[in-house]
Formats: structure tokens, C-alpha cells, sequence
């Protein structure tokens, strides 16, 4: 019988989320890109003690309006909602806006813990958790804080530090069409971290546009193939 | 008439330095605007590392897209010959050396070319983003940023007392008072804004800077 990772709603292909469990976001940060309903139902599902890896810390309903008109729902509210224990991206909050976005108040009150990682490190430490690789050198960082406590290495002469893969228990990606089987095609920069996070969680659960049948997307344009992906929820936008 | 560059001169000036064919990366904030004056006779290929190479400039309301945003959040538009990648891709092309120039804003940098760009007082939550990466990795570091903090202090230092986005990077520094190299023997003050002496300028500036001999005004 063909594979079928159809679910019928967000809060159903997130029920099983548990305390504890490690979420990887995808998109950039902003709107494009993000999986907004898997979040909000993520949210409404409740889990706790969450440790997120996302690019940035998401700014919260009320900041997203300067971002994009009429604003829109992030995962800010897995922070409002003291759902996270740990934040791990490159952009926990944006300089040039105001301090309220719900991370960055958590952050300041000393109940989140926060590991700021330089954005190409990031997305090489999810595709070495990805790929099953133990960890890469890089110049990124070396002689600032991120290199505090790190190996160092010179490589051709020149400095640079040891970084180590993450994984996730689930990841929380967003695409543009799939078909029932889990191949994926994403849309213009709505792609960003959502392919190179899709690879390293046990559960992938993908937001999409539109489901279509097997054999309509091209074989050559699929980007992330089936084998990463395990739950897909259709939300038209 | 002595007068200080508003921003977007600052970027015109910048982008003066993008050679035809350039790949080209721009930072958060203001050199952004550089997207809107490149010179006259040359093509650029901006690099944004959200996974997106050749984009044009930035959208008009009517058009605007959120699904191709540049990494500021802004969207742009589409130009025949662009491509999409994801984040790791962005980041191979950003570490391997295939950007020519990056520019990047700045809370301050030193005599030596370190940069700060990222953490300042009171902020204990914002990030670097991608600026260590394409600090290290891009093959020309341009910075555009004002002279002084609001409080008139330097930003042109001796030694950097912000959080390091990395060592010895930067290779150029355009600020509303003048155009900085940042070479083996130092600071070489290359142009200064309109008005302006180098002795005057050198008082707002920690660092020494040492007059070129082709020292100039900047042209505009």
C-alpha cells in the first residue's frame, strides 16, 4: 500500500509533542517561510520545557506589523506562552526594534537560556546532525565570544574552531506543494532553513500550500525528498 | 559649508566601490540602501544569505512578495537570471569566498580592522546573525556607519570594548565624515565629507588616521 503522511489539521500532527523535546523552526525568521499554523497549534497544544532551534527568536504578534502589514503569529508565542527552556539561533532578538519581543523579555527577566550561534554555523551544525557527521571546522567566530570553550585549530595556516551537530526531536518546516508521499518544492526565499532543517529531526512535520498526488511535482525540482519528511498538514494561505 | 553625509550618501558612496560584475552581500540596516545606486554601466549580483542570488531592488508596495524578502525583511524583486537556495548553500557560497564584497553596518571598529556589529550594552539578546560568517568570508569587507555614537563618542577605535563580530577584517570604512582604508601600517584617511579638515576629523576619532597623500573631499 503507498505511503500516505496525510494529516488532516495542525493540532492533530502535533499532538504528540512532549515535555522536554527539542523543536527546530524553519524559515528565516520573519514571516516567509515560517510554519505558522503548526506553531500556533503547537502553542495551543501546550508542551513545555521546549528547546528551540530557530534562526531568529521571533518577534511576537504585536512587532510582526513592523515587519509585514497586519502582522502575523511567529514563535514568540512558544515564548509569551512559557513553553521554552532554551533558545538556540542566530538572532534570539533584532537590535533595531524595540526590547519587547517575548524572547527578548524572557531573556531579560533570566527565564529562558539563550546560545547565540553565527547563522552559517547554524545551518552547517543541523546539516552535520543531518548528515550523521560528527562536527566541522570553521573561521566563523574565532576571536569572539562564540569561540569561548572551543577546540581551536589551525588549518592552512589559518585559525579555526570546532563546532558540534544538533538534532532535534522534531522539526516544524514550512514548503510550498507536497505530495502525499513527502517530496517537496518550496517557493522563492520561503525555502532558507526549512530543507536543512526538514533532514535532521527523528519527526519532520511539514506545512504546505497545497497536497498534490504522487508523480505531479518533477523529479528534478524536488528539493527535499520524501525520506525526510513524515507528517504533512495542508494550510492554504 | 561643512556638513555631515546623511545615509543614503553614505550608500551611494559605498557602492561606488562594487566592480562590474561584483557579488555583492549586504547587511542589516543601512547598507541595504546601497541596493538603490549602483553605478551607472555596471551589474551586480546581490547575494542575501536567506538563500537568494541576483535579486534587483527593493519592491514597491503594489508588488511586494514576503516569500522574497531580502535578509532585512524587505521584499525585492525578481531579475531574469536570479536563483533560490536554502540556508546552508547560502552559507557554503558565504564562508568559500564567492562573495566579492559584503558591507556591513557597525557599532565600531578598531585600528587594526576588527569589527563590533552586533551586541551593545543593554541589548544582551540580540545576535550576530550571519555577519561573522560573511566577516571571514567575504574576499572585501566595506563598513558604512556614522563617525560617533549619538553622545558624539568614536567609533573609530583603538582597540573595540563591543562584542567582536571578528578580527582584522574590515577593509573599508565610509562614514558620514570620511572614507577610511584600513591597511598594513594603519588608518589611511582617503576623503573627507565636504567642509571638513583631517585635524577635525582626527579629533573624533580614537585611532590615529593618517592623511593620504592624495587625500581629498569625497566626490558625489
Amino acid at each position: 500500500m503507498a505511503v500516505n503522511k496525510l494529516f488532516p489539521n495542525a493540532d492533530k500532527a502535533v499532538s504528540d509533542v512532549f515535555d522536554g523535546a527539542t523543536i527546530m523552526i524553519g524559515g528565516f525568521g520573519s514571516y516567509g517561510g515560517l510554519p505558522i499554523n503548526l506553531i500556533v497549534a503547537l502553542a495551543k497544544q501546550g508542551a513545555n520545557d521546549l528547546t528551540v532551534i530557530a534562526n531568529m527568536g521571533g518577534v511576537g504578534l504585536e512587532l510582526s506589523s513592523r515587519i509585514k502589514p497586519g502582522g502575523y503569529q511567529d514563535h514568540g508565542i512558544l515564548f509569551k506562552n512559557g513553553q521554552v527552556k532554551k533558545f538556540i539561533g542566530s538572532v534570539p532578538a533584532l537590535g533595531g526594534m524595540p526590547p519587547t519581543s517575548p524572547l527578548e523579555k524572557l531573556y531579560n527577566e533570566g527565564k529562558v537560556e539563550m546560545e547565540t550561534v553565527p547563522q552559517g554555523t547554524l545551518a552547517e551544525r543541523i546539516r552535520c546532525g543531518a548528515g550523521g557527521l560528527g562536527g566541522f571546522y570553521t573561521r566563523a567566530g574565532v576571536g569572539t565570544v562564540v569561540a569561548k570553550g572551543k577546540e581551536t585549530k589551525i588549518i592552512n595556516g589559518k585559525e579555526y574552531i570546532f563546532e558540534l551537530p544538533l538534532y532535534a526531536d522534531f522539526a516544524l518546516i514550512k514548503a510550498h506543494k507536497a505530495d502525499t508521499l513527502g517530496n517537496l518544492v518550496y517557493r522563492k526565499t520561503a525555502r532558507c532553513f526549512n530543507p536543512v532543517m526538514a533532514m535532521a529531526a527523528k519527526t519532520t512535520i511539514v506545512e504546505v500550500d497545497e497536497v498534490v498526488p504522487v508523480g505531479q511535482l518533477d523529479p528534478e525540482a524536488i528539493i527535499t525528498p520524501h525520506v525526510y519528511v513524515h507528517r504533512i498538514v495542508e494550510a492554504r494561505r | 559649508m561643512k556638513s555631515r553625509l546623511d545615509e543614503q550618501t553614505i550608500a551611494l558612496r559605498a557602492a561606488r566601490e562594487f566592480a562590474d560584475g561584483a557579488v555583492v552581500n549586504l547587511g542589516y540596516g543601512m547598507p541595504g540602501l546601497c541596493a538603490n545606486f549602483i553605478p551607472e554601466g555596471r551589474t551586480v549580483y546581490f547575494q542575501s544569505e536567506n538563500g537568494m542570488l541576483g535579486y534587483g531592488s527593493l519592491a514597491a508596495d503594489a508588488e511586494k512578495d514576503y516569500e522574497m524578502i531580502n535578509a532585512s525583511d524587505q521584499p525585492v524583486t525578481p531579475l531574469p537570471g536570479m536563483s533560490f537556495f536554502d540556508s546552508g548553500i547560502a552559507f557554503d557560497m558565504i564562508r568559500g569566498g564567492h562573495i566579492d564584497v559584503v558591507v556591513l553596518g557597525a557599532y565600531q571598529v578598531s585600528e587594526n580592522g576588527d569589527l563590533a556589529n552586533w551586541g551593545r550594552p543593554g541589548r544582551g539578546a540580540t545576535g550576530m546573525g550571519g555577519g561573522m560568517d560573511l566577516a571571514v568570508g567575504a574576499k572585501r569587507v566595506i563598513v558604512t556607519m556614522l563617525h560617533t555614537t549619538k553622545e558624539g563618542e568614536p567609533r573609530i577605535v583603538k582597540n573595540c570594548t563591543y562584542p567582536l563580530t571578528a578580527r582584522q577584517c574590515v577593509n573599508l570604512i565610509i562614514t558620514d565624515l570620511a572614507v577610511i582604508e584600513v591597511a598594513e601600517r594603519g588608518l589611511i584617511l582617503k576623503e573627507t565629507a565636504p567642509g571638513w579638515t583631517a585635524p577635525e576629523i582626527q579629533d573624533l576619532t580614537e585611532a590615529k588616521l593618517t592623511p593620504d597623500k592624495d587625500l581629498k573631499e569625497i566626490e558625489l
